[in-house]
């Protein structure tokens, strides 16, 4: 790169301008694609991270799964936990509703569980109690006796974890008081939602379907619209970036035609042109890609506090590996075309 | 190493006919001499200096280094360069240095293409460099540098890897007569010192007065030779 290096010191300017550009667009994918993140992950965590392997919906008639209208009763649940490789099977309620509580009313989603079970992060609530989420515990701060359906509950413990369903905090309580303020289909004899299953089972309980903590996702119905669109338009965002990106080094290394002619006359070989301008390109894409990357993580760090995002390590280095991928693959398209030209042909036109 | 070029015939397509700009010419350049190849424009002079360098493959015809023909019409551009690389310094009408290195480095240039490291020939590079009277401009750029300058520098790059045959190819194009004269003298010099087989085109006979030989080119012909005395 001993060419590459000082064409980057020579043209300071031309390089600032194109590091801010990719710095700006590496910036604005990253930051995107964590609150794309973010959003699901507040869509989809109460489920997301149960202590389960599969969440069995009930789908008659081959309905397609759906908490809002899955309804699973006490024999269907024994039916999954009756199966082999099945370790455990619980009924799981799940329902978004209104809490009051000290004069002001929020949206949360309360899930049932039955006596002993290990799907509240901390112990289950006796009846009449609930255990709030942190996220809920935030929007009620110091409550300690809430109102859910005409009934009222203690505040039992508060989790130390900021779970959510359909961008509502998450609030436990035990499957009776669950059933008990409306939450369940009061003309069947169904006790919960959905069923929560520890194992892999090879078969399926009629009329049911079981699927991975990860594709029950898709049964949250804001979550598929949601996250699709967001989805959709950060693919277009990397797509059009990575084309600018491409289209940036394109240009470069035919500007430098007649630079690598002369190299070419004096007798440099092809790999060193190619190791020459792609290098050049590498150094540029990775260090800018580097920073816009680091710039979007320290922002989602501080908007952390009143957006939804997550800056994960894979959230935000995919989109930046992306970018460096479409940089190089411009610039060894242009390298490509360069190192074939006619040396003597294109100093005769310099 | 001398020169040897043989019967070489270089043709174009021009539309439907082909053009021959260079037509069975053939001659020998002895290592440590300056031929010189004059003629007017059209005649076909850069075209065979162009033969003579690998950087375009003649329709006819071998180029010998030493005993060894490196070009040929099938001889590949990878295999060009190469030559080009270890046994050919060439000197362009135009100095064609790179914008982005400084005189000093345009010459370290040539042992980085050679998989060495630059700063090793620092001192070789400056020896060169005050051998052409460019001592004091080592760390300017192009930019920096007068036409005059830049071609010391271009000639200076060409010589720093003492090769076997030196092409240089209109280098009094941009120069005055008394800068031209001055330019093909130190060419002859330092092909002399370094016993570079030396061919040089020139439209402009008058500033050749320290080459050792001349060859006359017209319509891709050699019209006449003199041995300069």
């Amino acid at each position: 790169m001993f060419v590459a290096l000082r064409d980057l010191r020579f043209a300071k300017g031309r390089f600032a301008l194109m590091v801010a550009v990719i710095v700006m667009v590496a910036f604005l994918v990253g930051f995107l694609a964590a609150l794309t993140s973010g959003l699901a992950r507040e869509s989809t965590s109460a489920i997301t991270e149960l202590p389960a392997d599969r969440i069995a919906f009930s789908t008659p008639d081959g309905a397609a799964a759906d908490f809002t209208s899955s309804t699973v009763s006490a024999q269907q649940v024994k039916a999954w936990a009756d199966l082999d490789s099945v370790r455990s099977a619980e009924p799981l309620g799940v329902a978004t509703t209104r809490i009051s509580a000290s004069g002001q009313t929020v949206a949360a989603t309360a899930m049932g569980v039955e006596a002993g079970s290990a799907l509240v992060p901390t112990a289950v609530p006796a009846e009449g109690q609930a255990v709030l989420s942190k996220g809920l515990a935030d929007k009620l701060p110091g409550v300690r006796v809430l109102e859910i359906g005409g009934r009222s509950f203690e505040v039992a413990a508060v989790a130390d974890t900021e779970l959510s369903f359909a961008h509502t905090p998450v609030l436990w309580m035990s499957l009776s008081d669950w059933r008990a303020i409306g939450l369940a289909d009061s003309s069947s004899s169904d006790i919960a939602t959905v069923v929560a299953i520890t194992g892999d089972p090879a078969k399926s309980v009629p009329q049911m379907t079981a699927m991975t903590l990860s594709d029950s996702r898709s049964a949250i119905g804001s979550f598929s619209s949601e996250n699709g669109s967001l989805l959709t338009i950060t693919g277009f965002l990397v797509a059009i970036s990575a084309l600018v990106v491409s289209a940036f080094f394109s240009v470069w290394t035919v500007n430098r035609t007649a630079d690598i002619a002369v190299l070419k006359a004096l007798g440099a070989s092809g790999s060193y042109l190619v190791r020459d301008a792609i290098g050049q390109a590498a150094l540029v894409l990775v260090g800018s890609v580097a920073v816009g990357t680091a710039l979007a993580w320290l922002a989602a760090l501080v908007a952390g506090s009143f957006l939804p995002v997550v800056a994960g390590a894979t959230t935000l280095l995919v989109p930046g590996v992306i970018l460096i991928l479409a940089g190089l693959v411009g610039a060894a398209g242009a390298v490509w075309r360069i190192t074939r030209i006619d040396p003597h042909a294109a100093l005769a036109a310099r | 190493m001398d020169l040897k070029l043989s019967d070489i015939v270089l043709t174009y397509p021009d539309g439907d006919r082909e053009l021959t700009a260079v037509d069975h010419v053939s001659l020998t350049i002895q290592a440590g001499t300056t031929t010189a190849l004059l003629g007017p424009s059209g005649s076909g002079k850069s075209s065979l200096l162009a033969v003579a360098g690998g950087l375009t493959r003649p329709t006819a015809g071998t180029v010998q280094i030493g005993e060894e023909v490196v070009f040929g019409p099938d001889t590949s551009v990878a295999a060009a360069a190469k030559v080009r690389l270890n046994q050919i310094g060439i000197v362009f009408q135009q100095p064609q240095l790179l914008d982005s290195l400084t005189a000093l480095e345009q010459l370290e240039l040539q042992a980085h293409l050679r998989g060495r490291k630059p700063k090793s020939a620092r001192a070789g590079a400056l020896e060169l460099l005050e051998a052409v009277g460019l001592a004091d401009r080592a760390h300017h750029r192009p930019g920096q540098l007068s036409g005059g300058q830049r071609q010391r520098v271009a000639i200076a790059r060409a010589l720093w890897a003492k090769p076997d045959v030196l092409l240089v190819d209109e280098p009094t194009s941009a120069l005055d007569h008394e800068r031209g004269v001055s330019v093909v003298k130190l060419i002859t010099e330092l092909a002399t010192r370094t016993g570079a087989a030396t061919l040089l085109v020139s439209h402009d006979a008058s500033s050749l007065g320290s080459v050792d030989q001349t060859i006359e080119l017209v319509d891709g012909k050699i019209v006449c030779a003199d041995l300069v005395a």
